[in-house]
């Protein structure tokens, strides 16, 4: 068993935890006010090699793969978590189109994926409810050579920044009943509805699709008609938890450097209350979330890349994490005493980051049905 | 054009609050703090990548240091250079900026001809700002420091702008020669996760005092004349002080503490 990671990833490590330092803090006022993503952050994003770090070479990507993504989100994540949380989702889209789509769908969509010009989009979760994705209720009718999509998509990261969307909808009932689909927002009918304007994670965009007599042509079904699921649930478990454990690590590096800043700077009783056993014992504990933390996640992205089975792993990491980032932003705050909640200091946003990515692709409690179902087995 | 970058590892600036200084032996222990390349030779790498970008050429990273840095030093490829050498021997620890000055020299001739020669104008670790002009003087070609700007005349030579506190100069002049940068000669890149992949083939080459002309007598501890006799951290007497009162109350306290150490209006 080895623990070190390669020298490749510790390279990658420092090359983004250099970008993200210097590209993302002059933009993160900004974001928290605005709401919105910062879309000129895209082109550095794609030169980096970020938005394709998943992607294969031949389709315009680095290839990197799982670890390596774990790795860069959680470097973006330290610094500003709304940057990873959207493109943890991006990597969805491409996730998704990279394992079920055809040679000419990987050709046309993977490296406009990469190169910068858009964010992509990974549709399920509908107004009648997250966790029930078999509730499922946005249709595709065939009709002649394009299906016809009606319904409504709630809480999809990068709605209103992205021209690529893979989308779920019923072509028939019950589990074979979903299908996916690759929609262009150009597709006639394709349109967005609302913004969400969240606690936390800002700066990443949320909000709804509409879908309305939307005609995308047949060859953009994505995995076959009637596998909607397969496509929507490995991708939410494998990709999209990982991603989001990714998201929750960052923001736990975050968490303990601004606890350890403050501790350390605040001075009662004529020395630094880092001297403080009290405190000391919210450090060690936030200390060890973040360390966990990093097993967890590191370990989803290994098992991804050497095609073990992941499925739990990756629940269990995305779960343990993001609970452990908002506990531990909470301690932080705590460490901070009523500092914690002023708005120059960056802990009261940690915290409402780190409770936005609680339910974000699937909650605790879907995750605690995950899990024990894998305990029983 | 042949290029050779001279790259030294040093202890991460960001972190030198970590580093601390052991009393017995007066060394530094550097230990807990991690090796980045000195900031300024990045800067010199970005130049003559950039001069090989448009007018074609190689460029060589070349380090003096313990083989152990070697992943720290691989960063120079992945930052453009076509490979790396590395000069590491136990024979060359303790050296001072002649005996290490020596052996770049020594190794640059060893790779053959070269146009230029970069390297940064010092160091973040001891900073002596000695080595390029050394270099220069065991290679027997000129040398300009300072330099914040260069570029290629279109008959090959090299124009070069310099600036220092007394003013600053343009010099145009032919190869072979040895320069240092100072941080505004450029922005380096990022380091792309592309480059990252596409350093990994890229060559390196382990070179010890053995493949090089040298003489023991002009190397390591026995080659240098410079004795480090002690290292010390200066004593900061500056404590802070919290103020306490309403804002207008501490800024009458502020004014009266300012007048008092000899502070005057207008
Ligand atoms: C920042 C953010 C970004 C998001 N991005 C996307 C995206 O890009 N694409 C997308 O498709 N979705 C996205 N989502 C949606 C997210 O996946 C859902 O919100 C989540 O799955 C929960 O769905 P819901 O909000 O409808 O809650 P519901 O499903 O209505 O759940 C309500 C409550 O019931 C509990 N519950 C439900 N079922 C069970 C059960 N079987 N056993 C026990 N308890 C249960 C839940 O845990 C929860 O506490 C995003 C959400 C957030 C917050
Ligand atoms: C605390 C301390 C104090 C020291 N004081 C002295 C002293 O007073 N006098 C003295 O002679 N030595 C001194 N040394 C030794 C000195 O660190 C080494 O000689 C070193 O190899 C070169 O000196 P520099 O870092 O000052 O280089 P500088 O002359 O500041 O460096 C200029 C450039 O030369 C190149 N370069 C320098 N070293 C290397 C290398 N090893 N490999 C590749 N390129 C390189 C780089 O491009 C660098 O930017 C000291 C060392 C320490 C740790």
């Amino acid at each position: 068993m080895d623990f070190t990671l390669s020298e490749r990833d510790r390279m990658l490590q420092k090359s983004i935890r250099e970008f993200a330092e210097k590209e993302l803090p002059p933009r993160m006022d900004r974001m928290e006010e605005t709401g919105e993503f910062p879309l000129d952050l895209l082109e550095g994003l794609a030169k980096m090699g970020i938005l394709g770090v998943i992607t294969p070479r031949e389709y315009g990507g680095s290839g990197l793969g799982h670890l390596a993504r774990v790795l860069v989100l959680e470097q973006l994540g330290r610094i500003c978590p709304a940057i990873p949380m959207s493109l943890e989702v991006h990597h969805m889209c491409v996730y998704g189109i990279n394992t079920w789509g055809t040679e000419e769908q990987k050709k046309k969509y993977l490296p406009a994926l990469a190169d910068g010009k858009t964010l992509g989009v990974f549709a399920v979760t509908e107004p009648g409810g997250g966790s029930d994705v078999g509730g499922t209720q946005t249709t595709a009718r065939l009709d002649g050579n394009d299906y016809v999509l009606n319904g409504r998509k709630c809480f999809i990261t990068n709605a209103h920044v992205s021209d690529i969307w893979v989308v779920a909808a019923m072509t028939g009932e019950g589990r074979k009943g979903m299908s996916a689909f690759i929609v262009e927002k150009d597709f006639p009918g394709a349109g967005t509805g609302h913004v969400e304007d969240k606690l936390g994670l800002r700066g990443a965009n949320t909000g709804e699709l509409v879908l309305q007599d939307c005609r995308v042509p047949k060859e953009n079904l994505l995995g076959g008609e009637g596998n909607g699921m397969s496509v929507a649930l490995e991708t939410i478990v494998k990709c999209g938890r990982t991603g989001m454990a990714s998201v929750g690590l960052g923001i736990l590096n975050a968490v303990l450097e601004e606890a350890v800043k403050f501790a350390n700077e605040r001075v009662l009783y004529g020395k630094p209350i880092s001297r403080l056993q009290a405190i000391q014992f919210y450090l060690s504990d936030i200390y060890s979330d973040l360390e966990i933390a990093r097993l967890l996640a590191y370990r989803a992205g290994w098992l991804l890349d050497n095609e073990l089975p992941a499925d739990a792993e990756a629940t269990l990491a995305k779960q343990w994490i993001c609970e452990a980032a908002a506990r531990s932003a909470r301690k932080a705050v705590e460490i901070h005493g009523s500092y914690g909640i002023l708005k120059e200091y960056p802990v009261q946003r940690l915290l409402r980051d780190a409770l936005v990515t609680v339910p974000a692709g699937g909650t605790a409690e879907i995750a605690k049905v995950v899990l024990s179902r894998q305990a029983m087995s | 054009m042949e290029m050779i970058v001279c790259i030294k590892p040093v202890p991460d600036p960001k972190q030198a609050g970590k580093m601390t200084i052991d009393r017995e032996t007066g060394t530094m222990i550097r230990r807990d703090v991690p090796s980045v390349i000195n900031p300024l030779d990045r800067h010199a790498l970005e130049a003559s990548v950039r001069i090989r970008e448009r007018h074609g050429g190689r460029v060589t990273a070349l380090s003096m240091a313990p083989d152990d840095v070697l992943p720290v030093l691989k960063e120079s490829l992945a930052r453009g250079a076509d490979r790396l050498v590395l000069l590491s021997d136990r024979r060359f620890a303790g050296g001072d900026t002649l005996a290490t000055a020596c052996v770049i020299a020594a190794a640059v001739g060893h790779l053959g001809t070269f146009d230029l020669v970069m390297c940064g104008d010092e160091t973040t670790d001891s900073g002596t700002a000695q080595v390029s002009a050394q270099i220069a003087e065991f290679l027997d070609v000129p040398n300009i420091m300072h330099v914040d700007d260069c570029g290629v005349s279109p008959d090959g030579d090299l124009r070069l702008h310099s600036r220092n506190e007394e003013g600053a100069f343009t010099a145009e002049g032919q190869t072979p020669m040895v320069v240092s940068v100072t941080a505004d000669i450029n922005e380096p890149r990022y380091v792309t996760l592309m480059d990252v992949l596409d350093s990994e083939g890229k060559e390196v080459l382990i070179l010890s005092a053995d493949d090089l002309p040298l003489e023991e007598s002009w190397i390591g501890l026995e080659g240098s004349p410079t004795r480090v006799l002690e290292l010390f951290e200066p004593e900061r007497k500056s404590r802070a002080e919290m103020l306490s009162g309403t804002p207008a109350e501490q800024a009458a306290v502020l004014a009266d503490r300012l007048r008092r150490l000899g502070f005057r209006n207008g």
